[in-house]
C-alpha cells in the first residue's frame, strides 16, 4: 500500500459504481383506442373480444355489490371500478395450474380464476362459505390485513417450486401495502429462493386517503424490485395488452424457474375505498375525471371498434348477458341456507376440541331456548 | 390420565424398547428427523437451521441428511418465516418453522394471529395451515434481553392454534412427532432452561403422543402442582422437599395448553382439595388464571383452600442479573403449598 499520500492513504481505493438499474415503462393501448404495433402482443381476435367482455362483466358485477350495499342486503364492499384492465390482463397470462393469491380487491381476477361471483358476494355479505372455493380452484381466500398476502405468494412459489409443480403463484396488493414491511420480506424472500412467484401491484393511487405520494419518496413503485434483484416493470394498468404482456414474461420467467417478478400497474381506483368511505373527503373531482377519461374498458372498446371487431349491437348483447349473468348469481347468493350458528365452532380445528364442543352445544342451547 | 396408562404416562412408564439417553434438544432433533423421513413433504425452516444446525442444535445435521430443499436457511425475517410457511402449508408441505427465541416472535404475529390461525375456519375446511412453530421459550439462561420470554398466554388467546409444552424428552419427541402429524397449526414451546439439563432414556423408534393430554409426573394425595416446561421440575423439586414433611404432592404436567385437558386437571384437584399453579409467565391474565377459573367452575365445592399461584412478576423480564428474583422458585412454590395446607 502506498504511503506517502499527505494522509497517509492510496489512491487504489476509489469509490465506484456498483449498482445501476434502470426501470421501464410499458405501453400498447392509448386512451383513443390506438395500439402502438411493434409492441402489440399477438392475441387472438376472439381472445380480445373476450378480454373486454370479462371487463364488462367485472363492472357490472362491481356496480351491482353497490347497488346491494345501498339495499342493505351486501355487507362492505371494496369496489374494482377502474381497476379491471389489470385483473383481465394478468388473467389471460396465467394458465390452468397457477396460483392466485389476492388481496383483498381483485375480485375480477378471482372470478376468472374461477372462484365463483356468488362466493365472493357471500364473502363480502358476510358469510365464511364465501371462501370455501370449490375443489381444484387454485386461489387462496381475500386477505384483509394489508401487505400480509406478498408473503403466501413467496410461500406458494417456493412450494411449486420444492414440489416440482411447474405452475406458478401470482400474488396482488396495492400501493398501500408496499410500505408494510410484509412486500419487502416477501419480494426478498421469493428472490433469495428463486420461488415462481409473480407480484402484482394494482397501484391505485389511493390506500384510503392517503395518496402515493406519501406512502413513498420513490418515482416508482417498480424500481423497488432493483433492491432485491428482480426485475420490476411499470405498465399503465388501464392499458389490457401492457398488462398482459408484462405479466406473460414474468409468468413464463416464473415458470422456467428464473424466479419471481415485481409488476406495477398504474391505475385508478375510480370508487370510494369500500362503500364505508366517502372519497370526497380527500380528492378532487377534476382528479377522478382525469382518470374517468383513462378507463380501461372505454378505450379496448374504441380499439375493438376501431379494427372492426366490436358493434353496437354486440355491446347492447353482452350488457344484457352481463345483467343476466349478474342476477343469477345474486339470486344463487340469496338461495344459500342460512348458516347454522354451530358453524362458528366447526371448522376451527380439524376436530372439534372438548372446550369448543362445549361451547357450541351452549349455544345450541341458547338458540334453541 | 393416569401414571399406568401407555400415553398418558410421560416421565416414568418409557416403553420397553431400545432407547438411548437424550436431552430434550436432542429429543426434538430426533423427531424432527424421523418425521422428515417419514413424509417427505415435511420441511424445516427457520434462520440458521442449515448448515449452523440451529443456535441450540435442535437440527444438527439435518441439512447434511435432506438437502436445502427440505432444510432452508431463511433471511432474517420472522414474519416471512410463518407467511411463507402458511404458503407452504396450504399448499401441501408440513412446515416446521423455527422462530429462534420467543422474544422475537413479535414480527411474525400478524402472519400467527391473522392467518395461519385462521385459514381453516375462514376457507371452512378447504385450506388449512398443517405447520408447526418450534420456539424455545422461558428464563434461566442468563442470556441478552429479548431471549427469556413466555408469550403462550398470547397464543392462547388466540383460538386456531394447538399449543404444546414438553417437560422432558420422551415427551419432547413424541408431542414434537404429534405436532408434526396434527392437521392444525401447533406452537410447540421448547423450555431452553432444561434443552441439555438432563438426559431420559427414549425409543429410539418413532411414536406420537396425544395432544391434549396432560401426565401425572407425581402421584400425591395433598395438594396438586399444576405446570408445564420447565416449571414441572421445579415442582417435582418442591414436592421432593415438601414430602420430607410428610406431604404428598401431586404434579400435573399440562404439556398441551390448548386444548386444555380440563379432565386430568380437575381429577387431580378433585382428589388434593388444594391447589398451586406455577408458570414463568406474568401474573395478571396469565394462564394461571384461566386454570384457577376453571377449578373453580368445575371443582369448586372439593375445594379446600383457594388455588393460589406463584408467577412470574407483571414486569419486563429482568435482565441476567435479576432474573433469579423474577423467576419462580422451588422455595416459593413450598411456601405457597404450605400456604394452601394451612388455610
Amino acid at each position: 500500500m502506498q504511503t506517502d499520500q499527505k494522509n497517509g492513504g492510496t489512491e487504489s481505493l476509489p469509490r465506484s459504481r456498483v449498482y445501476e438499474a434502470v426501470t421501464e415503462r410499458l405501453e400498447i393501448l392509448d386512451t383513443e383506442g390506438l395500439v402502438d404495433d411493434a409492441l402489440m402482443p399477438e392475441i387472438d381476435p376472439g381472445r380480445i373480444r373476450d378480454l373486454y367482455r370479462d371487463m364488462v362483466l367485472m363492472r357490472a358485477f362491481d356496480d351491482k355489490a353497490l347497488k346491494l350495499q345501498r339495499q342493505g342486503r351486501m355487507g362492505t364492499w371494496p369496489p374494482i371500478k377502474g381497476q379491471e384492465a389489470v385483473q383481465a390482463g394478468v388473467a389471460l397470462a396465467m394458465g390452468d395450474s397457477d396460483w392466485l393469491i389476492p388481496a383483498f380487491r381483485e375480485h375480477g381476477v378471482m372470478v376468472l380464476r374461477g372462484v365463483p361471483l356468488h362466493l365472493i358476494y357471500a364473502y363480502w355479505a358476510g358469510d365464511e362459505r364465501g371462501s370455501s372455493f370449490p375443489e381444484g380452484v387454485r386461489c387462496f381466500p381475500v386477505a384483509v390485513p394489508v401487505g400480509s398476502q406478498w408473503q403466501h405468494g413467496a410461500g406458494v412459489g417456493l412450494s411449486l417450486k420444492l414440489s416440482g409443480d411447474d405452475a406458478v403463484a401470482v400474488t396482488f396488493g396495492g400501493d398501500g401495502s408496499t410500505s408494510e414491511g410484509d412486500f419487502h420480506e416477501g419480494l426478498n424472500c421469493a428472490a433469495v429462493f428463486d420461488a415462481r412467484t409473480v407480484f402484482v401491484i394494482q397501484n391505485n393511487q389511493w390506500a384510503i386517503s392517503v395518496p402515493l405520494h406519501q406512502q413513498t419518496k420513490a418515482e416508482t413503485l417498480a424500481q423497488k424490485a432493483h433492491a432485491y434483484g428482480v426485475p420490476g416493470i411499470q405498465v399503465d394498468g388501464n392499458d389490457v395488452f401492457a398488462v398482459f404482456v408484462a405479466a406473460d414474461e414474468a409468468i413464463r420467467r416464473a415458470r422456467r424457474g428464473d424466479g419471481p417478478s415485481l409488476i406495477e400497474a398504474v391505475t385508478y381506483r375510480l370508487g370510494d375505498h369500500t362503500t364505508a368511505d366517502d372519497a370526497s373527503r380527500y380528492r378532487g373531482e377534476a382528479e377522478v375525471k382525469k382518470w374517468e377519461g383513462r378507463d380501461p374498458i372505454l378505450r379496448l372498446r374504441r380499439y375493438l371498434e376501431r379494427v372492426g371487431l366490436w358493434d353496437e349491437d354486440q355491446e347492447t348483447a353482452l350488457l344484457e348477458e352481463a345483467r343476466t349473468w349478474v342476477d343469477g348469481q345474486v339470486a344463487k347468493l340469496e338461495e344459500m341456507p342460512p348458516q347454522e350458528p354451530a358453524e362458528i365452532f366447526n371448522s376451527m380445528y380439524a376436530e372439534v376440541p372438548p372446550h369448543l364442543a362445549e361451547q357450541r352445544e351452549a349455544l345450541a342451547d341458547e338458540v334453541r331456548s | 390420565m393416569s401414571a399406568q396408562g401407555a400415553e398418558g404416562s410421560a416421565l416414568r412408564a418409557v416403553p420397553e424398547v431400545v432407547a438411548e439417553k437424550l436431552t430434550i434438544a436432542q429429543a426434538v432433533r430426533n423427531a424432527m428427523l424421523q418425521e422428515m423421513e417419514r413424509d417427505e413433504k415435511v420441511l424445516v425452516l427457520g434462520e440458521d437451521v442449515g448448515v449452523d444446525g440451529g443456535v441450540f442444535r435442535a437440527t444438527d445435521g439435518l441439512v447434511e441428511r435432506f438437502g436445502t430443499d427440505r432444510v432452508l436457511d431463511t433471511p432474517l425475517a420472522e414474519s416471512s418465516i410463518i407467511g411463507m410457511s402458511v404458503g407452504l402449508a396450504a399448499t401441501g408441505f408440513r412446515p416446521v418453522a423455527e422462530i429462534q427465541f420467543m422474544g422475537f416472535v413479535y414480527p411474525a404475529i400478524n402472519q400467527l394471529f391473522a392467518h395461519a390461525a385462521r385459514m381453516r375456519n375462514r376457507t371452512r375446511g378447504r385450506l388449512a395451515c398443517p405447520m408447526v412453530v418450534r420456539m424455545p421459550y422461558g428464563g434461566g439462561i442468563h442470556p441478552p434481553e429479548h431471549h427469556s420470554e413466555s408469550y403462550e398466554t398470547l397464543f392462547l388467546n388466540t383460538p386456531g392454534f394447538k399449543v404444546v409444552v414438553p417437560s422432558n424428552p420422551y415427551d419432547a419427541k413424541g408431542l414434537l412427532a404429534a405436532a408434526i402429524r396434527d392437521e392444525d397449526p401447533v406452537l410447540f414451546m421448547e423450555p431452553k432452561r432444561i434443552y441439555r439439563a438432563f438426559r431420559e432414556a427414549v425409543p429410539a423408534e418413532p411414536y406420537t403422543l396425544p395432544i391434549g393430554k396432560a401426565a401425572i409426573a407425581r402421584e400425591g394425595n395433598d395438594v396438586t402442582l399444576i405446570a408445564w416446561g420447565a416449571m414441572v421440575r421445579l415442582c417435582l423439586d418442591a414436592a421432593e422437599v415438601l414430602s420430607r414433611d410428610g406431604v404428598s404432592t401431586e404434579v400435573v404436567d399440562l404439556r398441551t395448553l390448548n386444548p386444555l385437558d380440563r379432565h386430568g386437571l380437575i381429577e387431580s384437584v378433585a382428589k388434593t382439595g388444594r391447589a398451586v399453579v406455577v408458570h414463568e409467565a406474568p401474573r395478571t391474565a396469565g394462564f394461571g388464571a384461566e386454570i384457577v377459573a376453571q377449578i373453580n367452575e368445575h371443582a369448586l365445592l372439593q375445594l379446600e383452600a383457594p388455588v393460589l399461584r406463584v408467577t412470574g412478576f407483571d414486569t419486563v423480564f429482568p435482565l441476567a442479573k435479576l432474573e433469579r428474583y423474577y423467576l419462580p422458585s422451588r422455595e416459593r412454590i413450598v411456601k405457597a403449598v404450605r400456604e394452601v395446607l394451612s388455610f
